[in-house]
This record gives structure tokens, C-alpha cells and sequence, in this order.
């Protein structure tokens, strides 16, 4: 039977240093839930860093080029209007009075299409049902996921190495 | 872990745990609303419907019904835009600027904050949209294909790429604000016990859980997020006073405008946090958390933005003089001896000389002296505009085009009812939401938490 060990910590830095040490014997540890970021503990439990930057760039430059593309079509090649004697002509000529708009759309697609991609990827959204094994990790403690399966030791090796982290809980269940 | 020195004074104050961060901002929301509050919120209930009420009669009357003349075309209309706007600039200050710098106080203070930039900006968009006249052609502002040839929106004007710049500032730190607030409501849906409550905070925690991938994403997020906000910041206030400055109108016509108008902003930005926090952190008990040294570094912030409009000020008024320009000049001199004179001095003694007793240390440490200092400046703030807008327009180049403006029932009535629907949505925030960044507070409480600090020492 496949088991999965949910490990409770009172502390961020026990679990830490928990992590590392069941990692140093070679146990892979699946998740951690905490009430807030664990500084450290990404490298530890293989976590590596988040792409997201690179997608809010992306979308920055779509942004960018979609509204230079619009401002050229609207004012230069579809209806050219003579205001106030402003240049309107040319893409260069008009160009330093596009620059708030097309900034203010860069950041306009950058940030909502990052944080778009943020909720997709996380897969937090609304009515999303809540996966915290328990509710105290949201509050004040701090919880290791360690599964059989993912694991080549058995289920008792596993709990032994478990049991002298200075936890405060175990909760073992049968994986579904 | 990071250390910080032990001299430095700490953020929390007390010997708090997590579980206590946790209890005494989630407490309040949990239990029954105080009496204070409902009192609170029915007086600007019925401000807000009073300016609602108002609102509704100059939609359905006319503009006329404004003090406007053919001379002063903007007048509390636009004041009130820039005044909101200006305090809207705070809150996306505190969380972006702040955390680019790695300021740990604003944790304390940024959801607060802004909650209030949120609803600030709500209060401004009002003002540019009923100004309109016909508010139901208010989509005529957005490029949008029609009939007529397709004639499209005019993208050299200020006022577009205001409207470009005031949506992209709202709808960003709305969803800066909402992706913070995730994981503190997953942390109310774990806590609460009523079933309709859970069922709400549920929904609006998107079934946040806290694996550590997502924190690493949370926090990317939040870096890049304030990274792209702070340019955002500078830019909005500073499209705002183009939207003067691009004009030929003497008064308007200067160059000094984008800086000057953006220290302003973040000035009566944090004159208004000021205002709030202090009788918030009274209501909700959280002395502990904003206290003393936070709203020391807040009024810093205030004697440095308050210094820059004041140089500003001094500066626009020598470059009316050596100019040389008659008109530029004559517009200055007419601000401070003209029929305005009042509301000048008015501004210059809040602006200028008033935030300046913040170099007293007696002064700058002390809730009182903050607190009315707070709203002196809010005051000030608000006739910056009011003078750079009427006065400058109410002299025409053709003195038979000169008039004035007089405010009326109905100008004052919507200012006034802003103020009631912005302090409804203030306080319904502080009911239903944390109100302070819980996870965030949870990650310095090491490193910056009075008793953390004191063991060090040892």
C-alpha cells in the first residue's frame, strides 16, 4: 500500500533544517505547505526558480507592439487628422506623443497577463477547492509531504527517519 | 535567516508568535461588528447617498448646475480628480517603491494603503466621467471603432493618455492588491466557522493552499509586479499635470509640472495613510504593529515630498519673474493678491510650512501632532489645485473674457459625497479583509519582532 507522511513543524527553520537532512538521505520531499515563503527551502527540496519574469517580458513586448501597431493605423493610415498643426504623417514624426500610451498598454498586458499566468499555472482560482492537508498551515505551522511512492525506501524506513526531525506531528494515510 | 541590528527599532512590538499575527488580525473580522464601526459606517452612508443623490441631479440636470462659466470651464471637477488621484499614488508607493528598496515597515501598512489607492482612484474616475455632461457617450474615450468614417480617439492628447494611464493604474494595482490578499483570505477561510463565510472566503481565496512552488511564484510575482508598478506610479501623476502642462495657458504652461505634481501626490498620498492608519490601529488593536517608528518613517516621507512642492512652488513663482513673460507673471502675482489670494495662502502655510515641523523629533513621534498635521496637509493639497486650476483660468488673455468661479450646492455636495462613498468603502474594507499583510508580517517577525530582537541582545 502507498503511503503518504504529512510531517508537522511548529517553526520554519525546523523544518529547514528537517528538509535538509532527510533530503541528505536521500528522500525526496514532494511539498511543502507554509503560512508564508520559506526563504531556502526551494533549493533544498528541488524547486527551481519560477519562469514567470520571462512571460511578463513577453507580454510587455506584445503590449508594446500592439499599441504602436494601433496608434500608426488609427491615426496615420486609416483617418490622418490635422490637430492643432501636429505632425500626423509619419510613424517617426508622431512617435513622442505615442510613447504614454504605448507604455501605459505595455504595463497594462505585462502585469495582467503575468498574473494571469500566475493563477493558470498555480491552478488558484475562483471556487478552487482548498488543498492544504491541514488548516493550521495557514496560520502558524508548517507541513512536509513525503510520499511512498516517490520514494524507494519503505514506508517504515521513511517514518524512522521521520520521527528525529523534532516534528510535531505525523499523519500518515494510505495514497489513493 | 536574515538578521537585522539589534538598535535598530523593532517592527512588532511585544512578544508575539505567528499564531498571535494571525489571531489579532483575523480576530476582528471573526467576531461581531463593534458599535464604533456601525456608527461610523451609517454617517458616511448617508454622506455617500448624498452625493450619490447629487450626482444623480447633475446627470439628470446638466452641467449648469455646476458654479462653470464659459471662463472657468474646470474647476471642482478637476480639483477633486487630481486630489484623489494624488492620494491614490501612496498606496502603489508603499508596496512597489518600498519593496523594491526592501523596506520592511511597509508590511505593516501596504494592504491598508492600498485598499486605499483602490478606492481613491474609484473616487477620481467619477470625476472626469460626470464632467463629460453626457456621461452615457463616456465610452466615446476608448478607441473604438464607429460609424463616422471611423474617426478614431485623438492619441496626442494628454487627456487620452490619461484615460490610458488612470485604467492601466487602477486595474494593475487592483490585481497587485488582490494577488497579495490570496493567500491571508486562505488563511481567514481555514479560521472562520460559519458556513456562509467559509463558503465566501473560499471563493475569494482560490483555493490557496501554500506549496512552496507557489510562494516561489507569489514572490516573483510580487517583485516584478512592483517593478513594473513604479514606473506606472510616476507616470500617471505625471500624464495628470500634462494634461495642464501641454496647454498654453499661463500658470499651466511649465515644464516643472511631471516632478512636481508626482511629490505631491505621494505628499497628500501619505498625509491620508496618516489620517486612516491612526484611527484604524486605535480600532483594531494593532498598536503593535503600526506603531510609533512606522509613523515616524511616514512623516519622513512627508518633510522630503513636502520640501520638493515647496521648492516647486517657489521656483514657479521666480521663473513667472524672470521669464519675463508679462502674462506668466501677471498670473502669479495675481495668485497671491488676486481674488484667490486666500485660497493661496491657505496652501502655502499647509504645504509648505506646516510639514516642516516634522524636523522636531517631539513633533514627528507624536500620534496627535501627526494626526492633524495629517489632515492640515490633505487641506493644502486640495487648494494646490483648486489654485492652479481657477486661478489660472478665471483671468482670460481678453480681460472682457475675465470671470470667476463660485462653487455651488451641488459642487460641494458631490466633493463631500466622495468623501462619504471613499470612507464606506474604507470601512467595509476593514471589516471583511485583512488588514494587515499577514504572510508578509509572518516573514519579518524574526528578524525585525521586539522579543526576536531582544534575544539577540543577550
Amino acid at each position: 500500500m502507498k503511503k503518504v507522511f504529512h510531517v508537522m513543524y511548529d517553526d520554519d527553520e525546523k523544518l529547514l533544517v528537517a528538509a535538509r537532512e532527510l533530503v541528505g538521505k536521500g528522500i525526496h520531499v514532494n511539498e511543502v505547505y507554509s503560512p508564508f515563503p520559506i526563504h531556502g527551502i526551494d533549493p533544498v527540496i528541488g524547486i527551481k526558480r519560477t519562469r514567470l519574469a520571462i512571460t511578463s517580458f513577453m507580454y510587455a513586448m506584445t503590449g508594446l507592439s500592439l499599441a504602436v501597431f494601433f496608434m500608426w493605423y488609427t491615426m496615420i493610415s486609416d483617418w490622418p487628422m490635422n490637430i492643432g498643426g501636429k505632425p500626423s504623417f509619419s510613424l517617426l514624426e508622431n512617435l513622442p506623443s505615442f510613447i504614454p500610451v504605448s507604455f501605459e498598454f505595455s504595463v497594462f498586458c505585462a502585469a495582467h497577463g503575468m498574473v494571469i499566468t500566475y493563477l493558470l499555472r498555480n491552478g488558484t482560482l475562483p471556487g478552487m477547492p482548498a488543498t492544504n492537508p491541514d488548516p493550521r498551515t495557514t496560520d502558524d505551522k508548517f507541513v512536509m509531504e513525503i510520499t511512498t511512492d516517490t520514494n524507494s525506501m519503505s514506508a517504515d524506513d521513511l517514518e524512522s527517519a521521520i520521527k528525529n526531525t523534532g516534528l510535531l506531528e505525523l499523519s500518515i494515510k494510505d495514497l489513493k | 535567516m536574515q538578521r537585522e541590528s539589534a538598535i535598530r527599532e523593532p517592527l512588532i512590538l511585544g512578544h508575539k508568535t505567528y499564531k498571535d499575527i494571525t489571531d489579532d488580525v483575523v480576530g476582528p473580522i471573526m467576531g461581531p461588528a463593534p458599535l464604533g464601526w456601525k456608527i461610523m459606517i451609517t454617517i458616511s452612508s448617508i454622506i455617500a447617498i448624498y452625493g450619490i443623490g447629487s450626482i444623480l441631479y447633475l446627470i439628470g440636470t446638466g452641467v449648469g448646475v455646476w458654479g462653470l462659466n464659459k471662463t472657468v470651464g474646470w474647476a471642482w471637477d478637476i480639483t477633486n480628480f487630481v486630489w484623489w488621484v494624488g492620494i491614490g499614488h501612496a498606496g502603489t508607493l508603499i508596496s512597489a517603491v518600498l519593496l523594491l528598496f526592501r523596506q520592511k515597515w511597509r508590511m505593516a501598512i501596504n494592504r491598508s494603503a492600498e485598499a486605499m489607492t483602490i478606492f481613491a482612484v474609484i473616487m477620481a474616475a467619477i470625476f472626469p466621467g460626470i464632467h463629460m455632461g453626457r456621461i452615457w457617450l463616456a465610452y466615446y474615450v476608448f478607441p473604438l471603432p464607429n460609424q463616422f468614417g471611423s474617426i478614431w480617439v485623438n492619441f496626442n492628447s494628454p487627456l487620452l493618455w490619461d484615460v490610458f494611464a488612470i485604467s492601466t493604474y487602477f486595474s494593475v494595482s487592483l490585481v497587485f492588491w488582490y494577488v497579495g490578499l490570496i493567500p491571508d483570505f486562505a488563511t481567514i477561510r481555514d479560521r472562520v466557522t460559519k458556513p456562509f463565510a467559509k463558503k465566501m472566503y473560499g471563493i475569494l481565496s482560490f483555493g490557496w493552499s501554500g506549496r512552496a512552488k507557489h510562494w516561489n511564484r507569489f514572490e516573483e510575482l510580487s517583485l516584478v509586479l512592483a517593478g513594473i508598478a513604479t514606473p506606472l506610479v510616476f507616470s500617471v501623476h505625471s500624464i495628470v499635470s500634462m494634461d495642464f502642462a501641454t496647454s498654453i495657458v499661463p500658470g499651466w504652461h511649465t515644464t516643472i509640472f511631471p516632478p512636481y505634481f508626482v511629490s505631491g501626490a505621494v505628499f497628500s498620498g501619505f498625509a491620508m495613510v496618516q489620517t486612516l492608519l491612526l484611527v484604524m490601529r486605535k480600532a483594531y488593536k494593532l498598536e503593535d504593529y503600526i506603531h510609533i517608528k512606522h509613523v515616524e518613517y511616514m512623516n519622513i516621507v512627508i518633510i522630503v515630498t513636502g520640501s520638493i512642492v515647496g521648492v516647486a512652488y517657489l521656483t514657479e513663482l521666480f521663473i513667472s519673474w524672470y521669464s519675463g513673460v508679462e502674462y506668466e507673471s501677471y498670473a502669479f502675482i495675481n495668485r497671491f493678491s488676486g481674488p484667490y489670494s486666500a485660497a493661496y495662502w491657505t496652501m502655502m502655510t499647509c504645504n509648505v510650512i506646516s510639514p516642516q515641523l516634522f524636523w522636531f523629533k517631539k513633533i514627528r513621534r507624536s500620534f496627535v501632532a501627526t494626526f492633524i498635521l495629517s489632515i492640515v496637509v490633505n487641506i493644502g493639497m486640495w487648494f494646490e489645485r483648486y489654485v492652479i486650476i481657477v486661478t489660472s483660468l478665471h483671468r482670460d488673455y481678453l480681460p472682457s473674457s475675465w470671470g470667476e468661479f463660485i462653487p455651488t450646492a451641488t459642487d460641494i455636495g458631490i466633493f463631500i459625497g466622495t468623501l462619504g462613498i471613499f470612507l464606506t468603502l474604507f470601512l467595509a474594507f476593514t471589516r471583511f479583509f485583512p488588514v494587515l499583510a499577514l504572510n508578509e508580517l509572518k516573514t519579518i517577525l524574526k528578524s525585525s519582532g521586539e522579543s526576536y530582537k531582544n534575544e539577540q541582545v543577550k
